[in-house]
């Protein structure tokens, strides 16, 4: 650093509160400190709450139990849906992107008290929309499809929401603004601000779309508008939909890096390479948003297919990218720390009993094996008539938004605890087993919902006997076997979300308070604050193991691509 | 920073794809302009020129 940049640095001093903390060299503003930890904290209630209700919704559709009659059931699963993917995943990600932004720049949050108007209001809107689903006459589920109409507050509550999470992406683009203008970075952005940075473009363009919608649908509900053309809505719905999906993605991939880096002092392979992986999100990944219309009759298949086909692959090689470089950089860093045996040493002595690490590559693993695979599949045109609207699709989201980006947090957690909370983590030992017990169960929620989808159960449906139906229709006892499995794999995810919630809010509230020289229950590297800060990649090719692991992941996906389409050859003859 | 190495750093310096990556506004510019193009006006039309039942 030079004279200037610390006048720079001085002449703000004044005005923000700074801590170095001592595990990464970090230099932590105290009013972005407080801020994460408030997200993070809303965050963490919002998932016990939507948890708790996608148990329900799991038990209800186990037809041997079917716990909640048809009313709740559609009110549960609308609550489900807004709590855990809404409220749950934006406020963490709002705490990832102070995180991403002041800390790893060690820069000062611009602008605090409008922050905290951003996290009132989300808070508000969160509550709001809670109430008025718990009131009934509001089950219209997360998507609220016209004509079905919501109570006016429903449409509100997401609207304040949405700009309390504008106001959290606006104070990011102005810490990254400010920070370069102070210089408290030299060069480039680090590649986990880079992929925060991805996440609040696509957040940007989300919110946009989700304004653009719900006001006028708002307005419908309170009898100030005749109609919403469902199909209008629909397209502009799943702009905000979908591109809110892509924020997770940048996101957990983000968080991905990052737990690489402080634990393992693992840096990218090249920044130039994840950097343009992360750019053709920013580019290509919102159009996907075009795959939950491809069954609507109103839209041409060029419009269909320039934006789920041509554009969307695009993105998809970003992903691939990813998918490659996040495990290749961590067998880079653990052949540099020592354990450079073999094909898979390094992957066998990773710190498998830190829960940050087995979440982090837990939630690797199976987003890309199940999240990933089975979306390329529903993404596809010809194929996506096999499972649309089955409850395929939910087993798929939740191999990308449970296992993938809910994972990834719950693993960054970890680290949020004791860097900035603060805290020892409570109970290591629950904490140890806490992301196998929730990746399992998760993972085996998407797969039997999977399963049940491909033999044809609906999603979205209260009673899969068709009890009151006119004309009979029996499902196949794999149909139900499959609904039954997806039931206990429900208490298994249920039971480590329980657990992940019972360590954060004992870490918070009992956890010991971190002092200088407190050695670390889950240590980190002793580079890691450097690798996560800084720019430079860690330039190898000699990664036997990740290349093994793609390998085995590209005939897997190759294998399920080819058999859905023998499978749709088999119902779709041309005679 | 010293002043020479901040001459250093003008622009002819630095590859274009890194300025590129480098200016976070402009990247906003790109991620909301292409998905509002090809996606939303492109589908709205699409939706807007269906013709209506009568
Ligand atoms: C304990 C963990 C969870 C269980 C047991 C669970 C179970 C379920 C089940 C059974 C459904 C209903 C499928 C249907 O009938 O259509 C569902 C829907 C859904 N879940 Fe979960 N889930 C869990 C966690 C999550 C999380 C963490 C997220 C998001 C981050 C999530 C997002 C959703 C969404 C968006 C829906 C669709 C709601 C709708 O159709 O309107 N779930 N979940
Ligand atoms: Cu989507």
């Amino acid at each position: 650093m030079t004279a200037e940049t610390v006048v720079g640095v001085g002449r703000r001093a004044a005005a923000a509160d700074f801590r170095t903390c001592p595990y990464t060299g970090l230099k932590v503003d105290a009013a972005a400190q407080t801020l994460i930890k408030a997200n993070a904290v809303a965050a963490v209630v919002f998932l016990l709450i939507g948890g708790l209700m996608g148990l329900l919704v799991a038990l209800t559709r186990w037809p041997a139990v079917h716990l909640l009659p048809a009313d709740w059931f559609y009110l549960v699963l609308t609550g489900h849906g807004a709590n855990v993917l809404l409220f749950w995943i934006i406020f963490f990600e709002i705490a990832v992107l102070y995180f991403a932004s002041a800390v790893l720049l060690n820069c000062r949050l611009p602008a605090p008290k409008f922050a905290w108007l951003g996290f009132a209001l989300m808070v508000v809107g969160a509550i709001i929309t809670n109430v008025v689903v718990l009131q009934g006459e509001s089950s219209v589920m997360f998507t609220s499809y016209p004509p079905m109409m919501a109570k006016p507050n429903f449409y509100l509550g997401l609207i304040l929401f949405a700009v309390g999470a504008l106001i959290g992406c606006a104070i990011f683009f102005a810490t990254l603004a400010i920070a370069k203008q102070e210089r408290t970075y030299e060069g480039s952005i680090p590649l986990v601000t880079f992929g925060a940075l991805t996440a609040a473009i696509i957040a940007v363009f989300t919110i946009a779309s989700g304004a653009i919608i719900l006001i006028p649908t708002w307005l419908w509900s309170l009898g100030l508008i005749g109609e919403i053309d469902p199909l209008m809505y629909k397209v502009v719905w799943w702009a905000m939909g979908h591109s809110s999906q892509q924020i997770n993605v940048s996101a957990h991939v983000s968080i991905w890096y990052m737990v690489g880096a402080l634990l393992l002092g693992a840096k990218p392979l090249s920044e130039k390479v994840s950097r343009t992986a992360f750019f053709l999100y920013i580019l290509f990944l919102q159009l996907a948003s075009a795959h939950h219309l491809l069954a609507e009759p109103g839209l041409t298949a060029s419009w269909k297919i320039v934006n789920t086909s041509y554009m969307m692959y695009l993105a998809v090689l970003g992903s691939m990218i990813h998918g490659l470089t996040v495990p290749g950089s961590i067998e880079a860093a653990q052949r540099k720390n020592g354990y450079d045996k073999g094909v898979f040493e390094w992957l066998r002595k990773a710190p498998w009993g830190n829960p940050a690490f087995a979440g982090m590559f837990l939630s690797l693993v199976m987003f890309g094996f199940i999240g990933g695979i089975s979306g390329v599949v529903l993404g596809t045109e010809q194929l996506n008539v096999l499972m649309h609207n089955t409850i395929y699709v939910p087993g798929h989201f939740h191999g990308t938004v449970v296992t993938g980006t809910t994972l990834a947090f719950m693993a960054g957690t970890y680290l949020v605890l004791p860097l900035i909370f603060q805290r020892e983590i409570v109970w290591p030992k629950l904490a140890k087993i806490q992301p196998y017990l929730f990746g399992i169960g998760a993972a085996g929620i998407s797969l039997f919902m999977m399963g049940a989808g491909t033999l044809g159960v609906a999603r979205r449906h209260w009673d899969i006997t068709f009890s009151d139906a006119e004309l009979s229709f029996a499902h196949s006892a794999g149909a139900f076997l499959m609904m039954g499995l997806n039931g206990v794999f429900a208490i298994l995810a249920a039971l480590g979300g329980a657990i992940y919630v019972l360590v954060v809010v004992g870490t918070v509230l009992f956890g010991k308070k971190i002092t200088a020289g407190h050695k670390l229950t889950f240590p980190l590297h002793a580079g890691g604050g450097a690798a996560v800060s800084q720019y430079g990649s860690h330039a190898t090719t000699k990664l036997p193991g990740t290349i093994v692991l793609v390998a085995i992941f590209f005939v897997c996906f190759v294998l399920y691509y080819f058999i859905n389409w023998k499978y749709l050859s088999e119902l779709w003859l041309f005679r | 920073m010293t002043n020479e190495t901040e001459t250093e750093q003008t622009p002819e310096h630095v590859p274009m794809m890194q300025q590129i990556l480098d200016n976070p506004f402009l990247l906003l510019f790109l991620g909301v302009t292409i998905p509002t193009v090809l996606y939303i006006l492109w589908g709205v039309m699409e939706v807007a020129s269906i013709p209506l039942a009568d």
